[in-house]
C-alpha cells in the first residue's frame, strides 16, 4: 500500500525531500508524491542567487530539476499554487485556486518569506513593494533587481546580514555604486562579534562598497534615495531590502499547530499533529539555526528515511555560516561572543586589519565551541572540521588558528637552497634513498662532479628533481676543498 | 619523442651471460628501460637505458638482487604431513592434475578457479586466462587487478567508451603547464614519472590532492588534503567552481559530450563552501585549483587509487573525469584525463582474459560476438566458453564454502597480504583442499600452499607487457634461469595436457603465444593484431590499438610509419599500422562519438569513523617496496631501508593515545588489528592513521581494510576504514 505524501512548498527543502524519497523508493512503490509550489518556476538552489545576481550564472543553471523530472519519478507537481488551509481532520489541504488535494501524510516546507521593515514608502498602499524597492529571496527578486540596475545604478541594500552582503558585493561587482545600510553596531551581529564585523566593513569598503553601520533607514524617497533617521540621505536608484526572513506559518498557525517561530518539530521532524511535518525554514527544530540550506536538507534526507519505512531520528546540524562573496573569505561558527573574562572558555584572536584578516577561536573542553575565520581560508577549512567531527583540538591552538594543524597547500620543492645549511642525514634524493652525508662521502672518495656522485650513490637517476640540490651540494664542497686549500697555502 | 630505436637493436645476447641486453624493469606500469648486463647469476649489472626519460628508483637499480638470492625457489614443492618438502616436476604437475581431476568429477568445472596478477606478462595473462576457461572449464578466475586499477577502467569505459590507462603518450606530460594529481604519490610508487611534470612543477601548476603531505605533495603548489573518502565531493566542488567562475569550456562540453546538465544539477549542490565542510579542502583552495588547470595552455587530471580503491571507486574516477570534461580536456592533444596504472602489466593484464568478465582484445565475456570470435581462434564452440565468473574479493571469499571453488591455482599474486580483509582470505583458502601457487619466492601465500611451483624471474624469460601509456614492450631473457625453474607457460602448457588438451592448444614458447593472442584480439578494443615481436624488436613504439593490415595491402617490406593511423598511404600502399598514441582525438569511442559525463554524487566511506573507532586508517606504499613485499624485501639494500611497517600518524593523535614515537603501537578495526611501531608525522591530519601495505604477519595493513565493494568494479574499500589507536602489548605479539 502506497502513502500518499503531500509536500505543501517545491523550493530548497521540498524539492529535496520529493529527491530523497524517490532515491529511497525509486518506483514509488511506497510513497505517492504530490508537491505543490508557489512559484512559477522549476525548483531552484536559492543559495546561488547570488551567484546569479553577479552574473555568474543564469536563471537555468540554479535549478534543482530539469523540466522532466517530476514527471520521469512519479511526482505530481503544482506549480504556481499555494496551499491556503488545511483541514486537519479531514486529512486534506485547499490550494488558492479551489482545489482540495487530499494526504495520508502532510509536509509543511513553505520556506520563509523576505521580511520588509516598517520604513515609511517601502510598501505602496496595496501592501506590495513600492517602485524602486526590491527584496533579496526568490529568481523574481533577481530578475526584478537586475533589471532595475542594468547599465550600474546606484543601490542602497538594506540589511548587512549575509544575504544583504551577498547581494551587495554581487551588484557591486556589475558595476553598480552600493551602500550598505545596517540598523546595528556592526555587520553580521548574528554571526560576528565586534572585531570581525569591523574587518569585514574595511574589506567590503576595499571592494568598493560602502558601509554605513549604526543607520536606520527612516523613509524611501523614490527617486532620490533612503532618508536615514539621522537625516542623512543615501541616494539610491533602487533599494535591495535584505533585514531578514519571516518563516510562512499563518496555515499552520490557522489549523492550530504549534508554532513559535516556526512550526515547532520533534526529532522526526514531527508537528503536534502526527500526521503532519515539518521541514526548512518554516520549521522550528530545537537546537536548529533556521535559514540555511544544510539543515533543511539533512531534515528532508532524516524524513524521507521516516516516510518509506526507516527511521532516522533528526538531531540538528551544526551551523557553519559562510558568506559567499568574491573576495571575501568568511566563515562563522558556534559561540563567537565569549570574551576573555570567560572563565569556562579559553579565546585566542588574532586581527590584522590592514590585510583584511581576522581569526577568533573560543575553545571549551578541549573542543571547538565557536571561531570566525575572515581572511584565513586554511583556518575556515580547518576548524570546521574539528568542529564538525567534535574532535580534541591540538595543544598547540595558534597552528589551528592559523589553520596548520592540518596539511595545507603551500608548495615547493626543496630546491639548491642553502647546500651548507642542510642536516647531514637528509634524504636528498628520495628515489634512491641517497642522503647529504653519503653524497659528501663519496665526494671524498673522489666523485667531484655531477656524473661521478651519480655514478657512486645513484642520486639524480630516479626522476631527477634532485639534480640542483646535488649541484648545489657540489659546488659548496668544492668550495669547501678550495678554502680548505687556501687556508693550508696561507699557513705556509 | 625518445625513440626506442636510438638503441642497439640487441636481439644479441639472449642467454649468453656477458651480453648487455635491453629490458624493462620488473616492477611498476612505468616499466623503465634498463640494460642487464650479466657476469653470473650473482653479478648482473642493471644501468637506466634512458637517463633523459627519467632514470631508476632504488627499486629498479636493486632489482637484479633477486635474481642470485638464497630466497628464491628451485624445485617444486608439495606438503606432505604438514610441511612442505621438495618434489620433482612430474610428482608435482601429476598432483596438481590428479587432484584437479579429481574436484572436477565430484564438483564439476567451476569447483577449481584460478587467481592471476596484474605482474604476468601478456602472453601469461593470455595463457592463463584461455586455460581456465578451455582447459579447467571453469568461470571462476579472476586476478589482482581488480584491486588495483578496476574502478578507473571502468569510469573510462562509461565516460570514453574505451579503457586505456594514459590515452596519450606519457611523454606529452613534457609539455604540460598544469598537471593534476588525485590520489597519487608517483614520487614514492613510480618516481622517475616525476621526471615528465618538471614544467608543469617549475610553472607552478602542480596540482597534488591526497590526505597525506606525501614527498609528492610537498613538490606541488597546490596540495589539496581531503578528509579520506570525500575525493568526490571535492571533485564536485571543484566543477562547480568551474562553471561559476565562467571557466567552463561551452563548445566543447556542447560539441563532444553528452550529459552535463545532469552531471551539474548534482556538482550545482556542491557550491565550494559546501564541498569545504565535507572534505576540509578550503573553498578558496579549490577555487584556484579550478583556476590553474583552465588557465594552463596545457593542462592534465590524472588519477591513481587513492580515488579508486573505494566502495564508491568507479563513481570517484568518474567524477574526475567530469572535471577534465568540463575543462574540455580529453581527446584534445596537449591535454587529457589519464589513470596512472599501478602493476608492471596492469594494462595489458587487464585485456587479455584473466578477469573474470572479459575475453582477450578486451572483450566481454557475456558479448555472443566476442565469444564466437575467441572460440574460433580457440578451436572450441562459443557455448563450451563458460560465462563470466566471481571477482576477485568475492571469489576469495567463497573458496572452501558449499557453492564455491574448493581449488585454487595462484600465479603473479600473493593475496594473504595483498586482498582485504586478510585474516578472512587466509581462513579461505586454509578451507580448499587443494592450493597451489606458482611464485619465484616462498611468499605468505606460497607458505599455505599444497602445491608450490618455482618459477623463472622477468630478466629469465622472454615477453611483452603493457605500460600505463598503452605502449607494447618487449622484455628480453638476458640469461638463462636456475636448473630447476620453469617458465608459468611451461607449467601451463604440462598441465593442460595432463588434464587431456592437445599440446599445440597451449604453446609454451611466448612468441607462439603471441601470435595467437594478436589474432584472438584482433577486432577488440584493445587489438594487438598488428603487433608483432619483430616490430618491437625493431624499436617501434606501438600504442594498441594496432590492427592487421590486410595481407594484400601490405607492401613487401613495409617500413613502419609513425603518426596518426587515418594518415595512413593510399590503400594499394598501405603500410603496417603505426599505432595510436593518442586516442579519440577526432572522437570517443561511443557510438555517437561523444563523451558522457556521469551525474555521480558524493556517498562517503562506507566505514565512516564513530566513538568506537574514531580515526581513518589509509593505506599506501613506499618507495622501497613494491605491492605485497613478496620480492622488495628479499632485497637486502631495500629491506634495509625500509625493514617493516608503521603507523604514520600526528604527533597529538600518538600522545592521546599515550604513544610516543617509535612506541608499539595496535591499529584496531572492526576486522582485525595490525601491530606496528608508531611514526609521528606533523603534517599528518589529526584523525588519519596511514599504513604502508606491503609487510606481513601482524603488520599486514590489510587485517583492517574494509572488503566492501564497488558496485560496478567489485573494487575493495582499501583505502579508507575506521580505527581506534591503542598500545600494543609485547611486540613479540607480532
Amino acid at each position: 500500500m502506497t502513502t500518499r505524501v503531500v509536500i505543501a512548498g517545491y523550493g530548497m527543502a521540498g524539492a529535496r525531500l520529493a529527491e530523497e524519497i524517490r532515491r529511497r523508493d525509486p518506483a514509488g512503490e511506497r510513497v505517492a508524491i504530490v508537491a505543490i509550489g508557489d512559484e512559477p518556476h522549476l525548483p531552484y538552489n536559492r543559495v546561488l542567487l547570488s551567484n546569479v545576481l553577479a552574473g555568474a550564472m543564469s536563471a537555468a543553471s540554479v535549478r534543482l530539476q530539469e523540466e522532466g523530472w517530476a514527471a520521469a519519478h512519479g511526482v505530481e507537481v503544482h506549480r504556481g499554487r499555494e496551499v491556503v488551509s488545511l483541514d486537519r481532520a479531514g486529512r486534506g489541504v485547499t490550494l488558492d485556486d479551489g482545489t482540495r488535494v487530499g494526504y495520508d501524510v502532510l509536509v509543511l516546507a513553505t520556506g520563509a518569506r523576505a521580511w520588509v521593515p516598517p520604513v515609511e514608502g517601502l510598501t505602496g498602499d496595496d501592501g506590495g513593494l513600492a517602485p524602486g524597492v526590491a527584496t533579496f529571496r526568490t529568481l523574481d527578486d533577481c530578475a526584478a533587481i537586475t533589471a532595475g540596475t542594468r547599465g550600474g545604478v546606484r543601490v542602497a541594500v538594506l540589511g548587512g546580514g549575509l544575504l544583504g552582503l551577498e547581494a551587495a558585493r554581487g551588484l557591486a561587482e556589475r558595476g553598480n555604486a552600493v551602500t550598505v545600510v545596517h540598523p546595528r553596531r556592526h555587520l553580521m551581529e548574528r554571526q560576528l562579534d565586534d572585531g570581525a564585523g569591523e574587518v569585514l566593513a574595511q574589506v567590503l569598503r576595499g571592494l568598493g562598497v560602502r558601509v554605513l553601520v549604526n543607520s536606520r533607514a527612516a523613509r524611501y524617497l523614490p527617486g532620490d534615495g533612503l532618508k536615514l533617521d539621522d537625516g542623512r540621505l543615501v541616494e539610491a536608484d533602487l533599494v535591495v531590502v535584505a533585514a531578514g526572513v519571516r518563516p510562512q506559518t499563518a496555515q499552520a498557525s490557522a489549523a492550530g499547530l504549534a508554532v513559535d517561530g516556526g512550526v515547532l518539530v520533534d526529532d522526526d521532524l514531527r508537528t503536534n499533529d502526527p500526521l503532519i511535518h515539518a521541514i526548512g525554514d518554516c520549521a522550528r527544530h530545537p537546537g536548529t539555526v533556521t535559514g540555511l540550506v544544510q539543515p533543511a536538507w539533512e531534515q528532508a534526507a532524516a524524513l524521507a528515511a521516516l516516510l518509506t519505512g526507516t527511521r532516522s531520528p533528526y538531531r540538528g546540524t551544526k551551523v557553519v555560516t559562510r558568506l559567499k562573496a568574491n573576495g571575501v573569505d568568511l566563515a562563522a561558527l558556534g559561540d563567537v561572543h565569549a570574551g576573555p573574562d570567560d572563565p569556562r572558555a579559553e579565546v585566542l584572536w588574532l586581527s590584522e586589519p590592514a590585510r583584511g584578516r581576522y581569526a577568533k577561536l573560543v575553545v571549551r573542553d578541549e573542543r571547538v565551541a565557536g571561531a570566525i575565520a575572515l581572511g584565513v581560508p586554511d583556518a575556515a577549512a580547518t576548524i570546521t572540521q574539528f568542529y564538525d567531527r567534535g574532535l580534541p583540538v591540538p595543544p598547540d591552538r595558534l597552528a589551528l588558528l592559523l589553520g596548520r594543524a592540518m596539511p595545507y597547500g603551500e608548495g615547493g620543492a626543496p630546491g639548491g637552497g642553502d647546500a651548507a645549511a642542510l642536516p647531514e642525514t637528509s634524504v636528498v634524493c628520495r628515489c634512491n634513498a641517497v642522503s647529504k652525508n653519503t653524497l659528501v662521502a663519496a665526494w671524498r672518495s673522489g666523485a667531484r662532479d655531477l656524473t661521478a656522485l651519480a655514478s657512486a650513490t645513484r642520486a639524480t637517476t630516479g626522476c631527477g628533481t634532485c639534480t640542483d640540490t646535488v649541484c648545489g651540494i657540489a659546488r659548496w664542497l668544492a668550495r669547501a676543498d678550495k678554502e680548505e686549500a687556501a687556508g693550508v697555502a696561507h699557513a705556509r | 619523442m625518445r625513440a626506442a630505436t636510438s638503441t642497439p637493436p640487441a636481439d644479441a645476447g639472449v642467454g649468453a651471460g656477458g651480453t648487455a641486453v635491453d629490458t624493462h624493469c620488473p616492477y611498476c606500469a612505468l616499466q623503465c628501460g634498463m640494460t642487464l648486463s650479466p657476469a653470473g647469476r650473482a653479478s648482473v649489472r642493471v644501468r637506466p637505458r634512458d637517463p633523459s626519460a627519467g632514470g631508476l628508483c632504488q627499486k629498479g637499480w636493486t632489482s637484479a638482487a633477486l635474481l642470485g638470492s638464497p630466497a628464491r625457489l628451485t624445485t617444486p614443492l608439495v606438503r606432505d604431513g604438514g610441511t612442505l618438502r621438495p618434489a620433482s616436476w612430474d610428482e608435482a604437475l601429476g598432483l596438481v592434475a590428479s587432484r584437479i581431476k579429481k574436484i572436477f568429477a565430484e564438483r564439476g568445472p567451476d569447483a577449481v578457479a584460478v587467481f592471476g596478477g596484474g605482474g604476468l606478462t601478456n602472453e601469461k595473462a593470455y595463457l592463463l586466462g584461455k586455460f581456465a576457461r578451455v582447459a579447467l572449464g571453469t568461470s571462476q578466475v579472476d586476478y589482482n587487478g581488480r584491486f588495483c586499477m578496476s574502478s578507473a577502467a571502468a569510469a573510462a569505459h562509461r565516460a570514453f567508451g574505451l579503457d586505456r590507462g594514459l590515452p596519450f603518450p606519457l611523454a606529452d606530460l613534457e609539455g604540460a603547464d598544469a598537471v593534476l594529481l588525485a590520489g597519487a604519490n608517483p614520487a614514492e610508487t613510480m618516481p622517475p614519472f616525476l621526471s615528465r611534470l618538471r614544467r608543469a612543477t617549475d610553472a607552478g601548476g602542480l596540482i597534488v590532492v591526497d590526505p597525506r603531505r606525501t614527498p609528492t605533495a610537498e613538490r606541488a603548489a597546490l596540495h589539496l588534503a581531503p578528509a579520506p573518502g570525500t575525493d568526490l565531493a571535492l571533485a564536485l566542488g571543484i566543477l562547480h567552481a568551474v562553471v561559476a567562475g565562467g571557466r567552463l569550456d561551452h563548445a566543447y562540453v556542447a560539441g563532444r559530450t553528452t550529459g552535463f546538465e545532469e552531471t551539474w544539477r548534482v556538482a550545482a549542490a556542491w557550491w565550494p563552501e559546501r564541498a569545504e565542510r565535507v572534505t576540509g579542502v578550503a573553498a578558496a583552495d579549490q577555487r584556484r585549483a579550478a583556476a590553474i588547470l583552465s588557465e594552463a595552455a596545457s593542462a592534465y587530471v590524472l588519477t591513481a587509487r587513492g580515488v579508486e580503491q573505494h566502495a564508491t571507486g568507479v563513481d570517484t574516477a568518474g567524477a574526475w573525469i567530469n572535471l577534465a570534461l568540463a575543462l574540455g580536456l580529453p581527446g584534445r592533444r596537449g591535454s587529457g584525463w589519464g589513470c596512472l596504472t599501478g602493476q608492471g602489466n596492469g594494462q595489458g593484464g587487464r585485456e587479455h582474459g584473466q578477469k573474470a568478465d572479459q575475453l582477450p582484445g578486451y572483450r566481454k565475456i557475456d558479448d555472443p560476438a566476442a565469444r564466437a570470435h575467441v572460440a574460433r581462434v580457440w578451436g572450441i564452440e562459443p557455448s563450451a566458453l563458460p560465462g563470466p565468473g566471481r571477482s576477485a574479493f568475492e571469489l576469495l571469499d567463497a573458496l572452501g564454502t558449499d557453492d564455491g571453488p574448493s581449488a585454487l591455482l595462484v600465479f603473479g599474486s600473493n593475496p594473504v597480504v595483498s586482498a582485504p580483509h586478510s585474516a578472512r582470505v587466509a581462513d579461505r583458502l586454509a578451507a580448499l583442499d587443494l592450493l597451489v601457487v606458482s611464485d619465484i619466492v616462498l611468499s605468505e601465500t606460497a607458505r599455505t600452499a599444497d602445491v608450490v611451483l618455482p618459477i623463472t624471474q622477468w630478466a629469465e624469460e622472454d615477453g611483452t607487457l603493457t605500460n600505463l601509456e598503452g605502449r607494447v614492450l618487449l622484455r628480453r631473457r638476458a640469461l638463462a634461469p636456475p636448473p630447476g625453474v620453469r617458465t608459468d607457460l611451461e607449467v601451463l602448457h604440462d598441465l593442460a595436457v595432463r588434464l587431456g588438451q592437445p599440446p599445440e592448444r597451449f604453446p609454451a614458447d611466448p612468441e607462439t603465444v603471441f601470435t595467437e593472442l594478436r589474432a584472438a584480439s584482433e577486432g577488440g578494443p584493445a587489438d594487438y593484431s598488428g603487433v608483432t615481436w619483430d616490430r618491437l624488436r625493431a624499436g617501434e613504439r606501438l600504442h594498441w590499438p594496432v590492427p592487421r593490415q590486410p595481407e594484400h595491402d601490405k607492401p613487401e617490406h613495409g617500413k613502419p610509419e609513425h603518426g596518426k593511423p587515418e594518415h595512413g598511404k593510399p590503400e594499394h600502399d598501405k603500410p603496417e599500422h603505426p599505432g595510436t598514441p593518442r586516442l579519440f582525438l577526432d572522437r570517443f569511442a561511443h557510438p555517437d562519438g561523444r563523451a558522457r559525463f556521469a551525474a555521480v554524487d558524493h556517498k562517503g566511506p562506507a566505514e565512516p569513523p564513530d566513538e568506537e573507532f574514531p580515526l581513518y586508517a589509509i593505506t599506501g606504499r613506499v618507495l622501497q617496496h613494491y605491492q605485497s613485499g613478496a620480492q622488495t624485501r628479499r632485497v637486502e639494500e631495500l629491506r634495509t631501508a625500509v625493514p617493516e611497517a608503521y603507523a604514520e600518524v600526528h604527533p597529538d593523535t600518538a600522545r592521546r593515545a599515550g604513544l610516543s614515537d617509535g612506541a608499539a603501537a595496535a591499529v584496531v578495526g572492526r576486522r582485525g588489528q595490525v601491530v606496528v611501531p608508531v611514526r609521528c608525522v606533523p603534517t599528518m591530519r589529526p584523525d588519519v592513521v596511514f599504513l604502508p601495505f606491503h609487510f606481513p604477519g601482524a603488520q599486514r595493513a590489510n587485517l583492517v581494510t574494509n572488503p566492501a565493494l564497488d558496485p560496478v568494479s567489485r573494487m575493495p574499500e582499501f583505502k579508507v576504514c575506521a580505527v581506534r589507536l591503542t598500545p600494543a602489548g609485547e611486540r613479540e605479539a607480532r
